[in-house]
């Protein structure tokens, strides 16, 4: 069983690259039964999400 | 009809406000604005009329940010500390200490309409560490690819995923206690 430690890694991983077939099952199992690491996976996507509509990127205010 | 350099100079303040947001110094954002500014104008033959130009002029100024980024920067980054910084919100066991459990959000794009948000996030992303920060933005902001940052940077891939990892926990953390505390938003 994964730790929420190593969960979070993973969770950050995930946004960079491919996970391998047991990180991607492992990962699963424990978002399964972790809501703390739940939040963590939206809250980290959440960064993504606001870094492409940061107003001073293109995303940004209208011409 | 505004001509396509009128329509430039109305994106231009914020080209320089993002290139800023990468370059953190006015003089370097400045010149590369200008870079791109030029480079759009000789390619403005080029520009497809149907597509947005601030999101064609964007792409030209992300390239010129990395060359800049590859050029001024390549001395080593300050050394990464090999101990984890975030060691502290895990108990013995790697469980989330439960005063550092990730709270619910609730709906997190409400944020992104929200002025005072922007304020609070470009503090949080000015306070990582150098270069947390700029392998985050180089990431997330330019677009580019961790194995494109790593080289750029000289850096192993491992190490860029480890200042990735660190500086969305640095990020997350700083927006939890300065944002949505505030919110009042914390369901458990």
């Amino acid at each position: 069983m994964l730790s929420c430690k190593q969960a979070a890694e993973l969770l950050s991983a995930a946004l960079d690259r491919e996970l391998r077939l047991g990180e991607r099952l492992a990962l699963g199992l424990h978002l399964a039964l972790c809501r703390d690491c739940r939040n963590y996976r939206r809250q980290i996507g959440f960064l993504r999400t606001a870094c492409r509509r940061h107003p001073a990127g293109e995303a940004g205010c209208k011409e | 009809m505004k001509t396509i350099a009128d329509q430039l100079e109305e994106i231009r303040p914020g080209m320089l406000r993002f290139a800023l947001l990468q370059l953190r110094d006015r003089a370097t954002a400045e010149d590369a604005v200008q870079e791109a500014l030029v480079a759009a104008l000789a390619a403005a033959g080029r520009f497809e009329p149907r597509a947005r130009l601030r999101t064609w002029v964007f792409a030209i100024l992300k390239r010129k940010i990395v060359d800049i980024l590859r050029q001024h920067y390549r001395e080593p980054l300050a050394a990464e500390p090999s101990a984890d910084p975030f060691e502290p919100l895990f108990d013995e066991g790697g469980h989330w200490r439960p005063e550092d459990r990730p709270a619910a959000w609730g709906d997190p794009l409400q944020a992104l309409e929200n002025a005072q948000f922007w304020r609070i996030f470009d503090a949080c992303l000015d306070h990582l560490p150098e270069n947390r920060a700029r392998v985050f933005m180089m990431r997330e902001f330019l677009g580019l690819e961790t194995e494109e940052i790593c080289q750029s940077l000289g850096m192993s891939q491992s190490n860029c995923w480890v200042l990735l990892h660190r500086a969305r926990m640095g990020l997350r953390l700083c927006l939890e206690s300065h944002w949505y505390q505030n919110e009042g938003d914390r369901p458990c």
